[in-house]
């Protein structure tokens, strides 16, 4: 490894300490300590839920603690609100843009703090301001249009700029690059190096492994609510990065038997795939993907956080919009491209988020599960309850959900029974291929086995399925095949023998391109991806160290 | 790493371009309402021989002009995203009490109006913004309340308070060019309010996106609360110089100027979304409504004032179906 910076001296400037913080009884933050010391840029990783948002919250004055201390500088302070925590020197740009789309440039840079000449706002004065400093951010812009009028990219330095305008001590990036382009990117990290030479500190979040051993210098990972780590990112190999950020020791899962998957049971048939997809892309979010999906076979979507997995799914049903990209069911393209026309192809979805997406928790078991197959039972404009009475009798039966008839609100039901009814809605549209993302989350664990088995069975009875869960287990033992996701690019696929937990997380940490590229579109290496040991392969040991002069001057004024 | 990051340039500058239709719907928006507002002064001038004398035109000014004040308040509270239904009422209530100060002395006839619109609109603006409940509720409790109120003022409509023949107070309201010259000075005041200080910048910020107003660190409970007052006084006051103007207060006066008021706001450009407005569009707003009028008197003076409604009401249809295809437009990035 380069020599990495000597370990910057000195107190702390922010430091957290013992913290704990529910809501409604879940603990999101548990005794957490976290210290950030003078021009570090220190990264804070952790998979969704894992606690960072609230960390950050808590640090920024959104939350307060429910226990613990937050220290500024040594001393004791307790935020009520953002803007107490601003004025002390916590400056915060969060991962979408939270600015004023429809003001001026000019306005969102110095909202709250604008020049003021006699008690009025000094216009001219401002807006010469704003041109100027974020010229220095390579932004060159008429600062007197809307802010929306711009690129995400440029709203996001606006952002930027605003954050270490004030006279920041403190600055926390959450996902700052995700909705950048490569050469956006750079300058955000000349940024960051300047603010680096001027003793600011900088609290680095983002999923991009390859950012995070460019820019930062020392690593925090969060767990369930709970710090599991923390050093410098140099000393810390990728493959054990990952590993400890999805609470896995590589080593120590062997036996299998943790989910009530057997493989075995697919029935999986060569020849035609049921889905194919090639070259999915969608802008700032998936680039050229491509996948197939086999009746009778399960297919994993694996991937960490932000890699495009949910993104994927979205796309083939067509609720998201793609740029390129083109869907075949069963040999035959889909044209035109929405969730209506999809679920008429026999492609349908189960969402990630079931209340937000999914089940209307109001109505019964019954209108739940026909609302999509009515057109099907109806004739005439007219619902024969009937048939409508056998189709929910017999998925009730067939899926084992749990309730007292098919009239009971679904709301009343467990979550994995409501899971199961909005399978038993797609399911009795006799669908061809079946997307699930995260069928299991959020349910416990007998229901969890359950669903698991069901998809061993509608495999076994010929539909192809496309799986996404970040429970690596599941994914494991489900799938036949994994296709591996990152940054929105196919990186490799898993089959056989290397559908192991190791060959998943080998392939995770392992970064194929250098950091600063645009990642390659399309596919890279085909079925069966070298599972060997990671870091080798990869750029992994090459942390940006302190070279390259930043090319952004003072930016502070 | 061997890429040596050198690229400051160009981080962002690929937007520089807009097309034709993107500029152009901004100025529209913005400018709409004054460029029909010269249109239809110009045919009206052109077609008509009593449009544009000067008795008829100031007639429209000193007539109307109080009420114009509703929609000054009016406006800063639709750029917050919110709305006030309670103007209507408070107007009517400001010349009540106006009427009934001035038979103690001119200084109460201005004082007592100011307070009790000041005091309602902070409970208003308190409710919306400490207890979030919905503006349109809290204010259509007002729109309500405030007639009562009224009533029981005025022993149900029995006691009419009359502006003594010689007070101070009548002369406030008296001819064209006082009522004009106050509220130019108000609307005067609202513009430089609302584009150059930190308060307006507040009331445009929270209106265009309240949750990044709040982590912007601007006062937002504080500016919601305030530009209720803001919005209560107003209407008062300009009831009371309404009441100075009729010489009594009129408890059956002020019914829907509230809905005239909103529809002169959205007329004049400003989102009734939030986010975008200003006060200059809500004087060009205000002027054609009562140009409109004006000439719908003049014309079709035998179908009634049902006919003025109606107009009112198909005008406002058109204005928001513009203001959302203009506003889809500039979307289109």
């Amino acid at each position: 490894m380069v020599q990495q910076d000597p370990e910057p001296a000195g107190d702390p400037v922010l430091e957290v300490a013992g913290v704990n913080k529910s809501f409604a009884g879940v603990h999101a933050l548990r005794d957490v300590h976290f210290a950030l010391r003078p021009a570090e840029v220190h990264a804070l990783i952790g998979e969704n839920g894992a606690g960072k948002s609230t960390l950050i919250k808590v640090m920024t004055g959104v939350y307060r603690p429910d226990a613990g201390t937050v220290r500024l500088a040594g001393r004791a302070r307790d935020f009520r609100n953002p803007l107490e925590a601003q004025a002390a020197g916590i400056s915060t740009i969060y991962q979408e843009v939270n600015l004023v789309p429809l003001m001026s440039v000019a306005r969102n840079l110095h909202l709250g703090r604008e020049p003021r000449r006699f008690g009025l706002v000094d216009v001219a004065r401002m807006n010469r301001q704003a041109t100027e400093v974020l010229g220095r951010y390579g932004v060159h812009v008429d600062v007197t249009r809307p802010l929306r009028s711009l690129g995400l990219g440029a709203q996001q330095m606006v952002a930027l700029a605003r954050a270490v305008q004030v006279d920041a001590r403190v600055v926390i990036m959450d996902e700052p690059t995700s909705s950048l382009e490569p050469r956006e990117v750079e300058t955000l990290f000349s940024v960051i190096r300047s603010l680096k030479e001027q003793g600011i500190a900088v609290v680095y979040v983002s999923h991009r492994l390859d950012e995070l051993y460019a820019i930062c210098d020392r690593v925090t990972v969060m767990r369930d609510g709970a710090v599991v780590h923390t050093g410098p990112i140099a000393e810390l190999q990728r493959l054990r990065l990952v590993s400890l950020m999805l609470g896995r020791e590589m080593a120590t899962v062997r036996e299998k038997g943790t989910t009530a998957f057997d493989a075995d049971r697919h029935n999986r048939q060569e020849g035609r795939p049921a889905l194919r997809a090639t070259g999915l892309t969608v802008r700032h979010r998936l680039h050229g993907v491509s996948l197939d999906v086999h009746p009778g076979e399960v297919v994993g979507l694996g991937g960490l956080l932000g890699a495009g997995r949910s993104e994927t799914a979205k796309a083939i049903v067509g609720a998201l919009a793609t740029e390129e990209g083109e869907v075949e069911v069963e040999g035959r393209p889909l044209h035109r491209r929405s969730p209506a026309a999809a679920i008429r192809a026999g492609v349908v979805m189960l969402p990630e988020d079931r209340k937000i997406e999914g089940i209307i928790p109001n109505l019964s078991v019954r209108e739940n599960i026909s609302l999509a197959a009515l057109p099907r039972l109806s004739r005439a404009g007219l619902v024969s309850q009937a048939k409508q009475d056998e189709v929910v009798r017999f998925f009730m039966d067939r899926l084992r959900i749990k309730a007292s008839g098919p009239d009971q609100k679904v709301s009343d039901l467990s979550g994995g029974n409501q899971q199961k009814v909005l399978l038993a809605r797609w399911l009795c549209l006799n669908p061809k291929v079946l997307l699930l993302d995260e069928p299991t989350r959020g349910i416990d664990v007998g229901a969890k086995a359950e669903v698991q088995a069901l998809i061993d069975e509608l495999a076994g009875e010929g539909l192809g399925v496309l799986l996404i869960s970040s429970d690596l287990e599941e994914l494991i033992e489900g799938s036949d095949r994994v296709v591996i996701l990152k940054d929105g690019s196919v990186v490799g696929h898993l089959a056989g023998e290397d559908v192991t937990e190791e060959g998943l997380l080998d392939a995770l940490a392992t970064a194929p391109e250098d950091p600063a590229e645009e990642p390659a579109a399309g596919t890279v290496g085909d079925s069966s991806a070298e599972p060997g040991p990671a870091q080798q392969a990869a750029g992994a040991t090459d942390p940006a160290g302190p070279q390259g002069p930043a090319p952004v001057k003072e930016n502070q004024r | 790493m061997t890429s040596t990051a050198v690229t400051t340039a160009g981080a962002a500058t690929g937007t520089a371009r807009a097309t034709l239709g993107e500029r152009i719907a901004p100025q529209i928006q913005r400018r709409g309402a004054l460029a029909v507002l010269v249109l239809v002064v110009v045919i009206a001038s052109a077609t008509s021989s009593t449009f544009p004398t000067w008795s008829n035109i100031s007639s429209i000014l000193g007539n109307n002009a109080f009420v114009w004040v509703l929609a000054l308040g009016m406006t800063f509270v639709i750029i917050t995203g919110g709305i006030d239904l309670s103007v209507g009422s408070m107007y009517a209530l400001g010349g009540v009490l106006g009427a009934y100060g001035a038979t103690h002395g001119t200084w109460l006839a201005i004082l007592l109006p100011l307070a009790v619109g000041a005091a309602w609109g902070t409970v208003q603006g308190l409710l919306v913004a400490k207890a979030r409940m919905a503006p349109f509720i809290v204010t259509l409790v007002g729109l309500l309340g405030l007639r009562g109120l009224l009533q029981a003022v005025t022993d149900e409509g029995a006691t009419t308070y009359l502006v003594p023949r010689h007070s101070h107070f009548r002369s406030l309201g008296a001819g064209t060019w006082t009522p004009v010259l106050i509220v130019a000075a108000l609307f005067a005041l609202g513009a430089l309010l609302l584009t150059r200080t930190r308060f307006g910048a507040t009331l445009t910020a929270m209106g265009g996106n309240e949750n990044a107003a709040v982590l912007l660190g601007l006062p937002v409970a504080r500016a919601k609360v305030l530009v209720y007052l803001l919005s209560g006084t107003l209407a008062a006051a300009a009831g009371a110089l309404g009441g100075a103007r009729l010489g009594s207060g009129v408890t059956t006066i002020g019914v829907g100027y509230e809905l005239t008021a909103i529809a002169s706001v959205v007329i004049g450009g400003t989102l009734l979304t939030g986010g975008s407005g200003s006060v200059s569009g809500t004087v060009s707003g205000v002027l054609l409504l009562a140009v409109i009028h004006n000439l719908i008197d003049h014309y079709f003076s035998q179908y009634g004032s049902a006919f003025t409604d109606t107009v009112n009401g198909g005008f406002l249809a058109v204005v928001v179906l513009m203001q959302t295809l203009l506003s889809r437009t500039q979307q289109l990035e």
